[in-house]
């Protein structure tokens, strides 16, 4: 796969196409990348399904009595992410996915911002698709996981038709038609070239978090996240959004300062050396609900240290001046 | 004949409900990009020394010293480039 985007593609169009309809549900929340929101309304369109948003509190963390009551028999694929991109809030897709089974419905986890930040193990979730994407994890750009559980994929038609995804194509004179049999699993949804270049790529990246143990890189974020978050608390000018407690949360910070916006925040900051993402960081939803026009993002990963905050400070105090 | 391509990098629009333009000005021209738009533009503050509100004509904008600059309230690209070309040449 490309990426968690592709992925999430794959499945809307695989398996939506083929076994959503009229009457049918599929559940996401208010909190997701636009990437698993998108996909799904324009398959919803297509096939006639209702797309339904599960609720977000004002912390920015889910509200579980919301996504789960609209779990029903109705529901067909429940697709949540696993850590959100703009508060960092971590959703506890284990609970989730549970009454999704126990309603006959599958589940789809969006892991772009958990599984670079740590451990996950797609089998003691018990999630039926999860997709990350390589560049949030120290790996090349246009590469990416895909995993499903084999005895949903096996049903689902191929995503793209090509070179390799197929294993016979056979043409006959008598009916003039081509007879094409699918590859197994996982080829069957590789059609085409592989990024060969890229999966060496990210194999080496996976390789070096393993090595560095993913324990010991989510005990690094969170460390810092609690340190920055304490520290821009201090500022009178900054309000920093998310859940009050952070061991429900990973190394992100959507913040705003009063009276700037947060592109004037991040062109601020690129001047002192400092990167951050400014914007609705893809998510313009969650920025509706927070009524933010948007937000500026401090983010957290193994290269960062607390010396790096304390310089991130100096300069956001200088807002303070302004 | 110097046109906005020797000053500009890239022009990229905003993510947000703001839609702002921002403007990325060549590294090795920034110098005297900025020295440009400084002539022409009236300068109403300068924040921290690095950011500098300005003035052109009826619109208003900020530019930072790393050459970049935010501009608000632009129609279209067209009128974007018609501004950076009086602030620019």
């Amino acid at each position: 796969m490309r990426g968690t985007t592709e992925a999430i593609n794959l499945v809307a169009y695989s398996w939506g196409l083929n076994n959503l309809g009229k009457g049918d549900e599929v559940l996401v929340s208010l909190m997701e990348h636009h990437s698993n929101i998108v996909p799904w309304e324009i398959v919803a369109k297509l096939k006639g399904f209702t797309l339904k948003y599960a609720k977000v509190n004002p912390d920015g963390t889910l509200d579980y009595d919301d996504i789960e009551s609209k779990i029903c028999s109705k529901t067909k694929i429940a697709c949540l992410s696993h850590v959100s991109n703009v508060t960092g809030v971590i959703n506890d897709v284990k609970r989730i996915g549970k009454v999704a089974h126990d309603n006959g419905a599958l589940m789809l986890v969006d892991g772009a911002q958990s599984v670079p930040h740590m451990k996950v193990d797609v089998q003691d979730l018990d999630m039926d698709f999860m997709a990350f994407s390589g560049h949030k994890m120290l790996g090349p750009t246009g590469i990416g996981v895909f995993y499903g559980k084999k005895e949903v994929l096996e049903k689902m038609p191929p995503f793209m038709g090509g070179g390799e995804m197929i294993k016979e194509v056979s043409f006959s004179e008598g009916t003039g038609q081509c007879s094409i049999s699918w590859n197994e699993l996982p080829w069957k949804f590789e059609a085409g070239t592989p990024d060969i270049d890229g999966a060496i790529g990210l194999g080496e990246a996976v390789k070096y978090l393993e090595g560095l143990g993913m324990d010991n890189v989510l005990n690094h974020e969170k460390a810092l996240t609690k340190y920055a978050t304490k520290r821009m608390e201090e500022c009178g000018k900054v309000t920093v959004y998310g859940p009050s407690n952070l061991s429900k949360k990973l190394g992100i910070i959507p913040f705003a300062v009063k009276g700037l916006s947060s592109h004037d925040v991040a062109l601020f900051f690129d001047n002192y050396g400092i990167m951050m993402r400014s914007g609705f960081h893809c998510a313009q939803p969650l920025h509706e609900l927070f009524k933010l026009q948007s937000s500026a993002r401090a983010s957290f990963y193994i290269y960062n240290t607390q010396e790096e905050i304390d310089r991130f400070m100096e300069v956001l105090k200088e807002f303070e001046q302004l | 004949m110097a046109t906005i391509d020797d000053y500009v990098s890239r022009i990229e629009g905003t993510c947000g409900a703001e839609s702002d333009i921002i403007v990325v000005l060549k590294y090795e021209k920034k110098d005297e990009a900025i020295a440009n738009i400084l002539k022409k533009a009236t300068l109403k503050n300068k924040i921290a020394g690095i950011i500098l509100e300005l003035t052109y004509q009826d619109t208003s904008f900020r530019l930072y010293s790393s050459g970049k600059a935010i501009f608000r309230s632009i129609k279209n690209r067209e009128e974007l480039n018609k501004l950076l070309a009086a602030l620019l040449l």
